[in-house]
């Protein structure tokens, strides 16, 4: 399942959110997407999800015009976690995972086995399969965050989109999250905060007042002459004796 | 332990919960027709009814025959009809708008349906080529696009202030709408019709006959048929709007239909009744409260216990002041608006 954005814009009220967004998302990798606050990230994940409609440009999903597709059959191959998504009703874990079956079931396909099994797989996977019978609002914030992620696993899709999905999280949780979707084998555009985490995506794309300002594997772009130009800081690398990786340390330009 | 019931009751629908329902729809308006300042037993209400349905040949006093028959079964009727068709307008609005206080007497659809049919019973436009649920259909949907209208402009959405905002636009809508009725009636009716349609106003089940059960019935298999056909759907806005396109739900066409479904259930109920407060507002809240917040369950649960508060204010109204009988919406109101008041403290104290 391959997905690609060929050059997106959005506009509104006479501002770019968007503008010129080239990218495709190949088959099993995960995409890192970085960026100060408010450069687009969001924005573009809506639009690679088919919520909003691009006012310049497409979305092809495997070679096919997304503006074409059915709603359904989009969710049925891409599931979105929002940045902020809360309710006030009163429902468990599970059904909230539950509701990642949507797209999969109708008046003639009613709920079936095999939909327990994907929900309680989804949960499993997040590790938050004790806590499936807790009332939503009794969940800490980062077991919310876990939540929405078995949400959007039980909706099985070929491609998943996460925004932000760590912001949450206590530091061991980030890990895991990211050891997760690492481990997925499904393609992931996952927007990041922190850049050292970032740094083990796949690829990253680089967002700027809602340009692309650069794309490809973190360690040849992430630059010191692109951190001072998008996020403003000059970054010293250190080595980790641990296992030899490259950690940067940032400090204001 | 509700929620893993939800799931289990998707899956096989449990044959009992359905007897009981129907149970529940046969009885309920049998015993409302049977209480009344002169009881009638149920026994012999039964008797009137197989008399009437299959010819059964019981004896039955034709005047208790004629006050079950003619009086109080379709009064019953039309009452356990509208009680169903409000919940389920105060759900689906309720879930659609993601708002607690959503409800179509809070957000002046009533008002607006009010209006409507006023303007067609009065003012002339002819009850000849424009019924007068028609009228109020019309004037249910302008309310609606008004209100939602207004609250959008003023920053109405899923966040708490947001709510806030769409009460506030439901209220002047309901001014507004409420204000036009009675410029109309002032205009152009004659003091008998005055009366009439201000009694009427407040919610009002005296003078309804079999004509009007057949609508009411109608309107509400069809608001409630849409309902359950987008359970799930409804269902996927448990985390807002955008959540439930990205499951896959199209979004703007579940909303038109829902609420258009809503508003022609509110303006045939409204147009028959006059408009009753507080039954769509405080009933969902109460089926909640019991079943969760599935729709599979919340749907069929809301409906009937619409239904059965309905009938049970129309035979208070019809009970509590000797000789005389209150506008229904008097006694919802009196029911209502301490429910009303426990919802909105209940909110506020919610995460
Ligand atoms: N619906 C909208 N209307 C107007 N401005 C918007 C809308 N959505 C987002 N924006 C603006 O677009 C910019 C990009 O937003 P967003 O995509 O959320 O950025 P990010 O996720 O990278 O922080 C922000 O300046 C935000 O204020
Ligand atoms: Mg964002």
């Amino acid at each position: 399942m391959i997905l690609d954005a060929h050059d997106l814009g959005r506009r509104v009220r006479g501002r770019d959110l968007l503008d010129g967004v080239s990218l495709t998302i190949a088959r099993g990798e995960v995409l890192g997407l970085v960026g100060p606050n408010g450069s687009g990230k969001s924005t573009l994940l809506r639009l690679l999800a088919g919520l909003v409609r691009p006012d310049r440009g497409l979305v092809r999903l495997d070679g096919e015009p997304m503006a074409a597709m059915p709603q359904r059959q989009i969710a049925r191959q891409i599931a979105l976690v929002a940045q902020s998504a809360e309710t006030s009703d009163r429902i468990t874990v599970r059904n909230a995972v539950a509701l990642g079956r949507t797209p999969w079931l109708d008046a003639l396909r009613p709920w079936s086995d095999e939909d327990d099994t994907h929900v309680a797989y989804a949960l499993r996977r997040v590790d938050l399969a004790h806590l499936a019978n807790r009332d939503w609002s009794t969940l800490s914030g980062g077991e919310r965050q876990r939540a929405h992620i078995a949400r959007a696993l039980a909706q099985d899709p070929q491609i998943l989109l996460l925004d932000e999905p760590t912001n949450h999280l206590d530091i061991r949780h980030q890990l895991a999250i990211l050891d997760l979707v690492r481990s997925l084998g499904v393609s992931v555009v996952i927007a990041l905060h922190d850049l050292n985490q970032a740094m083990r995506c796949d690829r990253l794309a680089v967002l700027q007042n809602g340009r692309l300002r650069a794309l490809g594997p973190p360690a040849e772009i992430l630059d010191p002459a692109l951190l001072a130009r998008v996020f403003g800081v000059r970054a010293n690398a250190l080595i980790d004796p641990h296992d030899g990786s490259r950690v940067m340390r940032f400090h204001p330009c | 332990m509700t929620g893993h019931l939800d799931v289990a009751a998707i899956r096989r629908p449990r044959a009992p919960g359905w007897v009981w329902a129907a149970a529940l729809i046969v009885a309920a308006p049998l015993v409302g027709a049977a209480l009344g300042e002169t009881p009638i037993p149920l026994a012999t209400v039964w008797q009137a009814l197989a008399n009437q349905l299959w010819g059964a040949g019981y004896p039955v006093d034709p005047i208790d025959k004629g006050i079950i028959w003619a009086y109080r079964l379709p009064r019953a009727l039309v009452a356990g009809a509208c009680g169903a068709g409000l919940a389920i307008s105060g759900l689906i609005l309720q879930t659609l708008l993601r708002n607690a206080l959503a409800d179509p007497y809070l957000l002046g659809i009533s008002a607006g349906a009010s209006t409507g049919a006023v303007l067609v019973a009065v003012a002339g436009l002819g009850a000849t080529f424009l019924p007068m649920s028609v009228g109020a259909l019309l004037g249910a949907l302008a309310a609606f696009a008004l209100v939602v209208g207004l609250a959008r402009l003023s920053g109405g959405g899923p966040t708490a202030r947001g709510a806030a905002q769409i009460v506030l636009a439901g209220i002047a809508g309901s001014q507004l709408f409420n204000a036009m009725t009675s410029f109309i009636i002032a205009r152009s009716a004659s003091a008998e019709q005055a009366r009439g349609i201000m009694f009427w106003l407040l919610g009002n089940l005296s003078g309804v006959r079999w004509d009007d059960v057949w609508l009411a019935v109608g309107a509400v298999l069809i608001a409630v048929g849409s309902a359950l056909w987008h359970v799930r759907a409804l269902d996927a806005f448990t985390f807002g709007t955008e959540s439930a396109a990205s499951l896959g739900v199209p979004v703007r066409r579940v909303q038109g239909v829902l609420i258009l479904a809503t508003a022609a259930a509110t303006a045939v109920l409204v147009s028959i009744t006059g408009a009753i407060g507080f039954v769509g507002l405080v009933v969902p809240h109460a089926a909640r409260f019991l079943v969760g917040s599935g729709h599979a369950r919340l749907v069929p649960v809301s409906a009937l216990i619409g239904m059965v508060f309905l009938i049970a204010a129309d035979v208070i109204a019809r009970m509590l002041v000797p000789g005389q009988t209150l506008p229904i919406g008097v006694v919802t109101a009196l029911v209502g608006a301490p429910a009303f008041a426990i919802i909105l403290i209940r909110a506020r104290s919610a995460p």
